[in-house]
Protein backbone atom coordinates (compact mmCIF):
# COMPACT_ATOMS: atom_id res chain seq x y z
CA UNK A 1 0.00 0.00 0.00
CA UNK A 2 1.29 3.48 -0.88
CA UNK A 3 2.08 6.10 1.76
CA UNK A 4 -0.78 8.12 3.21
CA UNK A 5 -1.24 11.23 5.33
CA UNK A 6 -4.08 12.30 7.61
CA UNK A 7 -6.10 15.44 7.00
CA UNK A 8 -7.95 16.83 10.01
CA UNK A 9 -10.65 18.87 8.35
CA UNK A 10 -13.07 21.31 10.00
CA UNK A 11 -16.69 20.34 9.35
CA UNK A 12 -19.68 22.57 9.93
CA UNK A 13 -23.18 21.91 8.67
CA UNK A 14 -25.26 25.01 9.53
CA UNK A 15 -28.56 23.09 9.41
CA UNK A 16 -27.58 20.56 12.05
CA UNK A 17 -24.40 21.67 13.88
CA UNK A 18 -24.25 24.23 16.66
CA UNK A 19 -20.48 24.57 16.25
CA UNK A 20 -17.72 23.26 13.98
CA UNK A 21 -16.07 19.89 14.61
CA UNK A 22 -13.09 18.06 13.13
CA UNK A 23 -13.16 14.97 10.92
CA UNK A 24 -10.09 12.96 9.89
CA UNK A 25 -9.47 11.59 6.40
CA UNK A 26 -6.63 9.36 5.23
CA UNK A 27 -5.40 10.46 1.80
CA UNK A 28 -2.54 9.31 -0.47
CA UNK A 29 0.70 11.20 0.14
CA UNK A 30 1.91 11.99 -3.35
CA UNK A 31 4.87 14.21 -4.20
CA UNK A 32 2.92 16.36 -6.62
CA UNK A 33 -0.25 16.66 -4.54
CA UNK A 34 -1.25 19.85 -2.79
CA UNK A 35 -3.83 20.17 0.01
CA UNK A 36 -6.46 21.08 -2.59
CA UNK A 37 -5.79 17.80 -4.47
CA UNK A 38 -6.21 15.92 -1.19
CA UNK A 39 -9.53 17.69 -0.49
CA UNK A 40 -10.73 16.83 -3.99
CA UNK A 41 -9.74 13.21 -3.31
CA UNK A 42 -11.80 13.30 -0.11
CA UNK A 43 -14.79 14.74 -1.97
CA UNK A 44 -14.52 12.26 -4.89
CA UNK A 45 -13.63 9.09 -2.98
CA UNK A 46 -14.42 9.39 0.72
CA UNK A 47 -17.03 12.00 1.59
CA UNK A 48 -18.98 13.90 -1.06
CA UNK A 49 -20.57 16.19 1.51
CA UNK A 50 -17.36 18.18 2.14
CA UNK A 51 -17.70 21.80 0.99
CA UNK A 52 -14.75 23.98 -0.07
CA UNK A 53 -14.04 26.58 -2.73
CA UNK A 54 -11.54 26.38 -5.53
CA UNK A 55 -11.22 27.29 -9.17
CA UNK A 56 -7.94 27.78 -11.02
CA UNK A 57 -5.58 25.43 -9.09
CA UNK A 58 -2.66 27.72 -9.98
CA UNK A 59 -2.57 30.57 -7.47
CA UNK A 60 -4.39 33.08 -9.63
CA UNK A 61 -8.07 33.04 -8.67
CA UNK A 62 -7.56 33.39 -4.90
CA UNK A 63 -10.58 31.26 -4.00
CA UNK A 64 -8.96 28.26 -2.25
CA UNK A 65 -7.53 30.07 0.78
CA UNK A 66 -7.62 28.02 3.99
CA UNK A 67 -5.80 27.68 7.29
CA UNK A 68 -3.31 24.83 6.95
CA UNK A 69 -1.68 23.96 10.26
CA UNK A 70 -2.77 27.36 11.55
CA UNK A 71 -1.31 29.40 8.69
CA UNK A 72 -3.44 31.06 6.01
CA UNK A 73 -2.33 29.68 2.62
CA UNK A 74 -3.68 29.00 -0.85
CA UNK A 75 -4.44 25.28 -0.63
CA UNK A 76 -3.43 24.90 -4.30
CA UNK A 77 0.11 25.92 -3.37
CA UNK A 78 0.49 23.91 -0.14
CA UNK A 79 2.29 20.65 -0.99
CA UNK A 80 1.37 17.69 1.20
CA UNK A 81 5.00 16.50 1.38
CA UNK A 82 5.94 19.73 3.16
CA UNK A 83 3.62 18.75 6.03
CA UNK A 84 4.66 15.06 6.22
CA UNK A 85 4.30 12.98 8.29
CA UNK A 86 1.22 14.95 9.31
CA UNK A 87 -1.48 15.11 10.42
CA UNK A 88 -2.43 18.24 8.48
CA UNK A 89 -5.00 20.49 10.10
CA UNK A 90 -7.22 22.12 7.47
CA UNK A 91 -9.54 24.86 8.72
CA UNK A 92 -11.59 27.64 7.14
CA UNK A 93 -9.96 31.08 6.91
CA UNK A 94 -9.69 32.55 10.40
CA UNK A 95 -11.78 35.56 11.51
CA UNK A 96 -14.46 35.04 8.82
CA UNK A 97 -17.89 33.57 9.62
CA UNK A 98 -18.08 29.92 8.52
CA UNK A 99 -20.87 29.25 6.04
CA UNK A 100 -20.25 25.50 5.69
CA UNK A 101 -17.16 23.32 6.30
CA UNK A 102 -14.25 25.21 4.71
CA UNK A 103 -16.36 27.91 3.03
CA UNK A 104 -16.40 31.33 4.68
CA UNK A 105 -18.58 34.38 4.25
CA UNK A 106 -16.52 37.07 2.48
CA UNK A 107 -19.30 39.66 2.25
CA UNK A 108 -17.65 41.82 4.94
CA UNK A 109 -14.48 42.05 2.85
CA UNK A 110 -16.51 42.79 -0.29
CA UNK A 111 -18.40 45.59 1.47
CA UNK A 112 -15.21 47.15 2.80
CA UNK A 113 -13.39 46.78 -0.51
CA UNK A 114 -16.12 48.75 -2.27
CA UNK A 115 -15.85 51.54 0.32
CA UNK A 116 -12.27 52.38 -0.73
CA UNK A 117 -13.32 52.86 -4.37
CA UNK A 118 -10.79 50.44 -5.89
CA UNK A 119 -11.06 51.85 -9.38
CA UNK A 120 -9.70 54.89 -11.21
CA UNK A 121 -11.60 57.95 -10.02
CA UNK A 122 -11.52 61.01 -12.28
CA UNK A 123 -12.97 64.37 -11.36
CA UNK A 124 -13.87 64.74 -15.01
CA UNK A 125 -13.52 62.02 -17.63
CA UNK A 126 -11.87 63.23 -20.79
CA UNK A 127 -13.63 62.43 -24.08
CA UNK A 128 -12.60 59.17 -25.79
CA UNK A 129 -11.40 61.07 -28.87
CA UNK A 130 -8.72 62.74 -26.74
CA UNK A 131 -7.04 59.36 -26.36
CA UNK A 132 -5.70 57.26 -23.51
CA UNK A 133 -4.44 58.36 -20.10
CA UNK A 134 -0.73 57.86 -20.65
CA UNK A 135 1.58 56.50 -17.99
CA UNK A 136 5.34 55.97 -17.91
CA UNK A 137 6.92 52.66 -16.75
CA UNK A 138 8.28 54.55 -13.71
CA UNK A 139 4.76 55.73 -12.79
CA UNK A 140 3.47 52.18 -13.20
CA UNK A 141 6.28 50.85 -11.03
CA UNK A 142 5.16 52.94 -8.02
CA UNK A 143 1.93 50.96 -7.58
CA UNK A 144 2.38 47.76 -9.60
CA UNK A 145 3.22 45.68 -6.53
CA UNK A 146 -0.12 46.60 -4.90
CA UNK A 147 -2.02 45.77 -8.09
CA UNK A 148 -1.00 42.10 -7.86
CA UNK A 149 -3.64 41.42 -5.15
CA UNK A 150 -5.96 38.52 -6.03
CA UNK A 151 -8.46 39.20 -3.22
CA UNK A 152 -7.69 35.83 -1.59
CA UNK A 153 -8.13 37.43 1.88
CA UNK A 154 -5.28 35.41 3.43
CA UNK A 155 -4.05 38.75 4.83
CA UNK A 156 -7.34 39.21 6.72
CA UNK A 157 -6.92 35.80 8.33
CA UNK A 158 -3.38 36.73 9.35
CA UNK A 159 -4.45 40.06 10.87
CA UNK A 160 -5.42 39.96 14.56
CA UNK A 161 -6.67 43.54 14.33
CA UNK A 162 -9.30 42.41 11.85
CA UNK A 163 -10.23 39.57 14.22
CA UNK A 164 -10.57 41.89 17.20
CA UNK A 165 -12.01 45.01 15.55
CA UNK A 166 -15.03 44.31 13.37
CA UNK A 167 -14.85 47.72 11.75
CA UNK A 168 -11.24 47.54 10.58
CA UNK A 169 -11.10 48.00 6.81
CA UNK A 170 -8.29 45.46 6.60
CA UNK A 171 -5.02 44.89 4.73
CA UNK A 172 -6.08 44.02 1.17
CA UNK A 173 -8.66 46.80 0.86
CA UNK A 174 -6.12 49.40 2.06
CA UNK A 175 -3.41 48.00 -0.26
CA UNK A 176 -5.83 48.24 -3.17
CA UNK A 177 -6.78 51.78 -2.17
CA UNK A 178 -3.08 52.65 -2.23
CA UNK A 179 -2.78 50.97 -5.62
CA UNK A 180 -5.22 53.58 -6.98
CA UNK A 181 -4.00 56.49 -4.82
CA UNK A 182 -0.52 56.04 -6.31
CA UNK A 183 -1.77 55.64 -9.87
CA UNK A 184 -0.88 58.78 -11.86
CA UNK A 185 -4.22 58.57 -13.70
CA UNK A 186 -6.30 58.59 -10.52
CA UNK A 187 -7.83 61.60 -8.73
CA UNK A 188 -9.67 59.80 -5.93
CA UNK A 189 -7.18 60.27 -3.09
CA UNK A 190 -9.33 62.77 -1.22
CA UNK A 191 -12.56 60.84 -1.48
CA UNK A 192 -10.83 57.63 -0.27
CA UNK A 193 -9.41 59.55 2.69
CA UNK A 194 -12.87 59.55 4.35
CA UNK A 195 -12.57 55.77 4.70
CA UNK A 196 -8.81 55.35 5.05
CA UNK A 197 -7.65 58.15 7.36
CA UNK A 198 -9.79 56.87 10.24
CA UNK A 199 -9.36 54.77 13.38
CA UNK A 200 -10.87 51.86 11.53
CA UNK A 201 -8.83 52.67 8.43
CA UNK A 202 -5.03 52.83 8.44
CA UNK A 203 -4.81 54.04 12.06
CA UNK A 204 -6.36 50.81 13.28
CA UNK A 205 -3.31 48.92 12.03
CA UNK A 206 -0.75 48.18 14.75
CA UNK A 207 1.79 46.91 12.22
CA UNK A 208 1.80 43.25 13.20
CA UNK A 209 3.16 42.63 9.68
CA UNK A 210 1.75 39.11 9.30
CA UNK A 211 -0.40 40.19 6.32
CA UNK A 212 2.72 40.78 4.27
CA UNK A 213 4.26 37.47 5.35
CA UNK A 214 1.29 35.37 4.19
CA UNK A 215 0.55 37.23 0.94
CA UNK A 216 1.04 34.75 -1.93
CA UNK A 217 1.53 37.60 -4.40
CA UNK A 218 4.08 39.67 -2.41
CA UNK A 219 1.74 42.65 -2.33
CA UNK A 220 3.03 43.90 1.05
CA UNK A 221 -0.24 45.27 2.50
CA UNK A 222 1.57 46.21 5.75
CA UNK A 223 3.87 48.43 3.68
CA UNK A 224 0.91 50.02 1.88
CA UNK A 225 -0.73 50.87 5.21
CA UNK A 226 2.41 52.38 6.79
CA UNK A 227 3.14 54.37 3.62
CA UNK A 228 -0.40 55.74 3.69
CA UNK A 229 0.04 56.70 7.36
CA UNK A 230 3.15 58.70 6.45
CA UNK A 231 1.43 60.33 3.45
CA UNK A 232 -1.60 61.38 5.56
CA UNK A 233 0.63 62.72 8.33
CA UNK A 234 2.64 64.73 5.80
CA UNK A 235 -0.59 66.12 4.35
CA UNK A 236 -1.89 67.00 7.81
CA UNK A 237 1.39 68.73 8.69
CA UNK A 238 1.45 70.64 5.41
CA UNK A 239 -2.13 71.78 5.89
CA UNK A 240 -1.16 72.96 9.39
CA UNK A 241 1.82 75.07 8.36
CA UNK A 242 0.52 76.02 4.93
CA UNK A 243 -3.31 75.98 4.94
CA UNK A 244 -4.60 74.87 1.57
CA UNK A 245 -1.32 73.27 0.51
CA UNK A 246 -1.90 69.83 1.97
CA UNK A 247 -4.28 68.67 -0.72
CA UNK B 1 -19.83 46.26 12.28
CA UNK B 2 -19.05 43.10 10.33
CA UNK B 3 -21.27 42.37 7.35
CA UNK B 4 -22.64 38.83 7.40
CA UNK B 5 -24.53 37.51 4.42
CA UNK B 6 -27.27 35.22 5.60
CA UNK B 7 -30.75 34.51 4.34
CA UNK B 8 -33.46 35.75 6.77
CA UNK B 9 -34.71 32.73 8.66
CA UNK B 10 -32.02 30.55 7.08
CA UNK B 11 -28.97 28.92 8.66
CA UNK B 12 -26.60 31.35 10.32
CA UNK B 13 -22.87 31.35 9.55
CA UNK B 14 -20.76 30.36 12.56
CA UNK B 15 -18.68 33.20 14.00
CA UNK B 16 -15.61 31.80 15.73
CA UNK B 17 -14.78 33.79 18.87
CA UNK B 18 -11.26 35.25 19.08
CA UNK B 19 -9.58 33.69 22.13
CA UNK B 20 -8.08 35.95 24.81
CA UNK B 21 -4.68 34.35 24.14
CA UNK B 22 -4.90 34.93 20.36
CA UNK B 23 -1.34 36.25 20.39
CA UNK B 24 0.04 32.80 21.27
CA UNK B 25 -1.26 31.36 17.98
CA UNK B 26 1.95 32.03 16.06
CA UNK B 27 5.59 33.02 16.59
CA UNK B 28 4.93 36.18 14.55
CA UNK B 29 2.17 37.28 16.95
CA UNK B 30 4.38 36.59 19.99
CA UNK B 31 7.21 38.67 18.52
CA UNK B 32 4.75 41.46 17.75
CA UNK B 33 3.43 41.51 21.33
CA UNK B 34 6.99 41.44 22.69
CA UNK B 35 7.93 44.36 20.42
CA UNK B 36 4.92 46.34 21.63
CA UNK B 37 5.61 45.53 25.29
CA UNK B 38 9.21 46.73 25.06
CA UNK B 39 7.87 50.29 24.85
CA UNK B 40 7.53 50.02 28.65
CA UNK B 41 11.33 49.75 28.84
CA UNK B 42 11.67 52.78 26.57
CA UNK B 43 9.33 54.64 28.92
CA UNK B 44 11.39 53.50 31.91
CA UNK B 45 14.59 54.98 30.50
CA UNK B 46 12.83 58.23 29.63
CA UNK B 47 11.50 58.41 33.21
CA UNK B 48 14.93 57.57 34.62
CA UNK B 49 16.48 60.42 32.63
CA UNK B 50 13.83 62.81 34.00
CA UNK B 51 14.56 61.57 37.54
CA UNK B 52 18.29 62.14 36.98
CA UNK B 53 17.62 65.69 35.78
CA UNK B 54 15.31 66.34 38.70
CA UNK B 55 17.96 65.02 41.15
CA UNK B 56 20.59 67.16 39.44
CA UNK B 57 18.45 70.27 39.97
CA UNK B 58 17.72 69.30 43.59
CA UNK B 59 21.40 69.29 44.50
CA UNK B 60 24.45 67.06 45.02
CA UNK B 61 22.87 65.05 47.85
CA UNK B 62 19.79 64.07 45.85
CA UNK B 63 21.96 63.17 42.85
CA UNK B 64 24.28 61.06 45.03
CA UNK B 65 21.26 59.23 46.50
CA UNK B 66 19.98 58.39 43.02
CA UNK B 67 23.46 57.27 41.95
CA UNK B 68 23.65 55.05 45.03
CA UNK B 69 20.31 53.45 44.16
CA UNK B 70 21.44 52.90 40.57
CA UNK B 71 24.41 50.91 41.89
CA UNK B 72 22.22 48.45 43.82
CA UNK B 73 21.94 44.92 42.37
CA UNK B 74 18.18 45.40 41.80
CA UNK B 75 18.66 48.61 39.78
CA UNK B 76 21.52 47.02 37.83
CA UNK B 77 19.37 44.00 36.97
CA UNK B 78 16.47 46.26 36.01
CA UNK B 79 18.72 48.36 33.78
CA UNK B 80 20.27 45.32 32.07
CA UNK B 81 16.81 43.84 31.37
CA UNK B 82 15.48 47.16 30.11
CA UNK B 83 18.55 47.70 27.94
CA UNK B 84 17.99 44.28 26.33
CA UNK B 85 14.32 45.18 25.77
CA UNK B 86 15.23 48.54 24.23
CA UNK B 87 17.80 46.94 21.92
CA UNK B 88 15.10 44.44 20.80
CA UNK B 89 12.66 47.35 20.35
CA UNK B 90 15.18 49.29 18.27
CA UNK B 91 16.30 46.41 16.07
CA UNK B 92 12.75 45.22 15.32
CA UNK B 93 11.63 48.74 14.41
CA UNK B 94 14.73 49.44 12.31
CA UNK B 95 14.12 46.21 10.40
CA UNK B 96 10.54 47.15 9.46
CA UNK B 97 11.50 50.68 8.31
CA UNK B 98 11.65 49.67 4.59
CA UNK B 99 7.96 48.69 4.74
CA UNK B 100 7.05 52.30 5.59
CA UNK B 101 9.75 54.31 3.86
CA UNK B 102 9.99 54.08 0.10
CA UNK B 103 12.81 56.00 -1.56
CA UNK B 104 13.19 56.01 -5.32
CA UNK B 105 16.40 56.93 -7.08
CA UNK B 106 16.74 56.90 -10.84
CA UNK B 107 13.22 55.51 -11.11
CA UNK B 108 14.09 52.45 -8.99
CA UNK B 109 13.11 51.73 -5.41
CA UNK B 110 16.12 51.55 -3.10
CA UNK B 111 16.69 48.08 -1.60
CA UNK B 112 15.63 47.38 2.01
CA UNK B 113 19.25 47.34 3.19
CA UNK B 114 19.76 50.92 1.97
CA UNK B 115 16.84 52.05 4.15
CA UNK B 116 17.84 50.02 7.21
CA UNK B 117 21.59 50.79 7.20
CA UNK B 118 21.34 54.57 7.85
CA UNK B 119 19.35 53.82 11.02
CA UNK B 120 22.19 51.69 12.38
CA UNK B 121 24.79 54.25 11.28
CA UNK B 122 22.84 57.00 13.07
CA UNK B 123 22.50 54.80 16.16
CA UNK B 124 26.25 54.08 16.20
CA UNK B 125 27.20 57.74 15.67
CA UNK B 126 24.89 58.99 18.45
CA UNK B 127 26.08 56.23 20.81
CA UNK B 128 29.72 57.18 20.15
CA UNK B 129 28.93 60.88 20.71
CA UNK B 130 27.15 60.16 24.00
CA UNK B 131 29.98 57.83 25.10
CA UNK B 132 32.53 60.50 24.20
CA UNK B 133 30.66 63.15 26.23
CA UNK B 134 30.04 60.86 29.23
CA UNK B 135 33.38 59.07 29.36
CA UNK B 136 35.40 62.08 28.27
CA UNK B 137 33.86 64.29 30.96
Amino acid sequence: MSETITLEVTRYQPDTDSEPSTKSYEVPLKDDWVVLDALNYVKDELDGSLAFRWSCRMGVCGSCGMMVNGVPVLSCAAFLKNYAPGPIKVEPLRYFPIVRDLCVDLSDFMTKLKKVEPWIVREKEKPVEEGEYLQTPEQLDTFKQFSMCINCTLCYSACPVYGLDEGFIGPAAIALAQRYNMDSRDEGNESRMDTLAQDEGVWGCTFVGECTKVCPKHVDPAGAIQQYKIATTENWFKSLVMPGAGK
Amino acid sequence: MRTIDSTPGGPKPYVTPVPRLWWTASAGYVLFVLREMTCVAVGYFALLTLCQMSALISGPEAYAALQAWLKTPLATLLNVLCLAAVVFHTVTWFNVTPRAVVVRMGGKRLPDSAIIAPNYVGWAVITCLVAWVVLGA
